[in-house]
């Protein structure tokens, strides 16, 4: 049932990735060329998501737990850390070199374009390099990770 | 900065986003977890735990998309317009960073903000940041 469930949730995911334009690396590069010919559009992707977001996420908080019984499992730190401010800048320029991030990415894969295939692998490589260093370091548990 | 009117498709991608939104309203009220790709992705390659099956087919959902699209419609496929060399190199660095600063732009970027994280803001405004100044680079002062 609950990989029916997912499954469905990520074919809905990835619609919208569609829909909302962010499958196509030059309109995304298009939205953070704010110094030279901008199409805001992305921006409307992130208020149409976060406006049903906020509702859901405010309305899950309040129950407490899930429509199938489940414990919510939401990230627990709250602190504002280096490895957040810093990770986030290598993604941000990764993100500007392809116009590609994660989802779209995949979701490229499923279109079956080699170069996002590329993206994708080397994504992955870069996820598990970041895994073996954090280990060596004896550092935080999947369960700290906020998505 | 002058506004892209010929690109400009602010009603697709709202309906676009408002799916986005509805997919994570679901995930977070049925199983009470975030959607967060880059935290799925990395979960799906090194956790071998109870998890591991919904986050298989929630990839699968993904990958399946454009096959889905192609049932009803004639999507346009995506131009990725780069050597195989940027490729890799932007992918090393939107894995490693998005796993260093706990998510990307679904896992902060919408489900961050929804849930008012200040942390998630944080890493939004970080990585938007990032984007704009790297593109000015690339596209204005580069060549």
């Amino acid at each position: 049932m609950r990989v029916v469930i997912s499954f469905v949730l990520g074919l809905v995911f990835g619609i919208g990735l569609y829909v909302s334009g962010m499958t196509q690396p030059s309109k995304v590069l298009g939205f953070l060329d704010v110094f030279g010919d901008w199409d805001p559009s992305l921006a409307f992707v992130m208020a149409g998501a976060v406006a049903v977001g906020l509702v859901a996420f405010s309305f899950a908080r309040r129950r407490g737990r899930t429509f199938l019984g489940d414990e919510l499992r939401l990230p627990r730190i709250t602190e504002i850390d280096a490895p957040l401010v810093v990770g986030s800048l290598i993604f941000g320029i990764g993100w500007g070199l392809s116009g590609i991030c994660p989802g779209p990415g995949i979701v490229d894969v499923g279109f079956l374009d080699w170069r996002a295939l590329v993206f994708v692998v080397s994504m992955a490589a870069g996820m598990v390099m970041e895994r073996l260093i954090a280990d060596t370091r004896g550092a935080k548990s999947l369960v700290s990770r906020d998505g | 900065m002058q506004i892209d009117w010929t690109h400009f498709t602010p009603w697709t991608s709202l309906a676009g986003g408002v799916m986005l939104g509805l997919a994570a309203a679901m995930l977070i009220l049925l199983f009470g977890r975030t959607l967060g790709i880059s935290g799925i992705v990395d979960g799906f390659l090194t956790a071998r735990d109870r998890e591991f099956c919904w986050r298989a087919t929630f990839l699968l959902g993904l990958l399946a998309a454009p096959t889905a699209l192609k049932l009803f419609s004639t999507p346009t496929p995506p131009n990725i317009d780069m050597s195989w060399m940027q490729l890799t190199i932007a992918g090393l660095l939107v894995g490693f960073g998005t796993r260093l600063g706990s998510g990307c732009t679904s896992g902060h970027g919408i489900c961050g903000l929804s849930r008012l994280s200040p942390r998630s803001l944080v890493a939004t405004l970080t990585f938007m940041s990032a984007g704009f100044v790297t593109v000015y680079v690339v596209r204005h002062l580069a060549s």
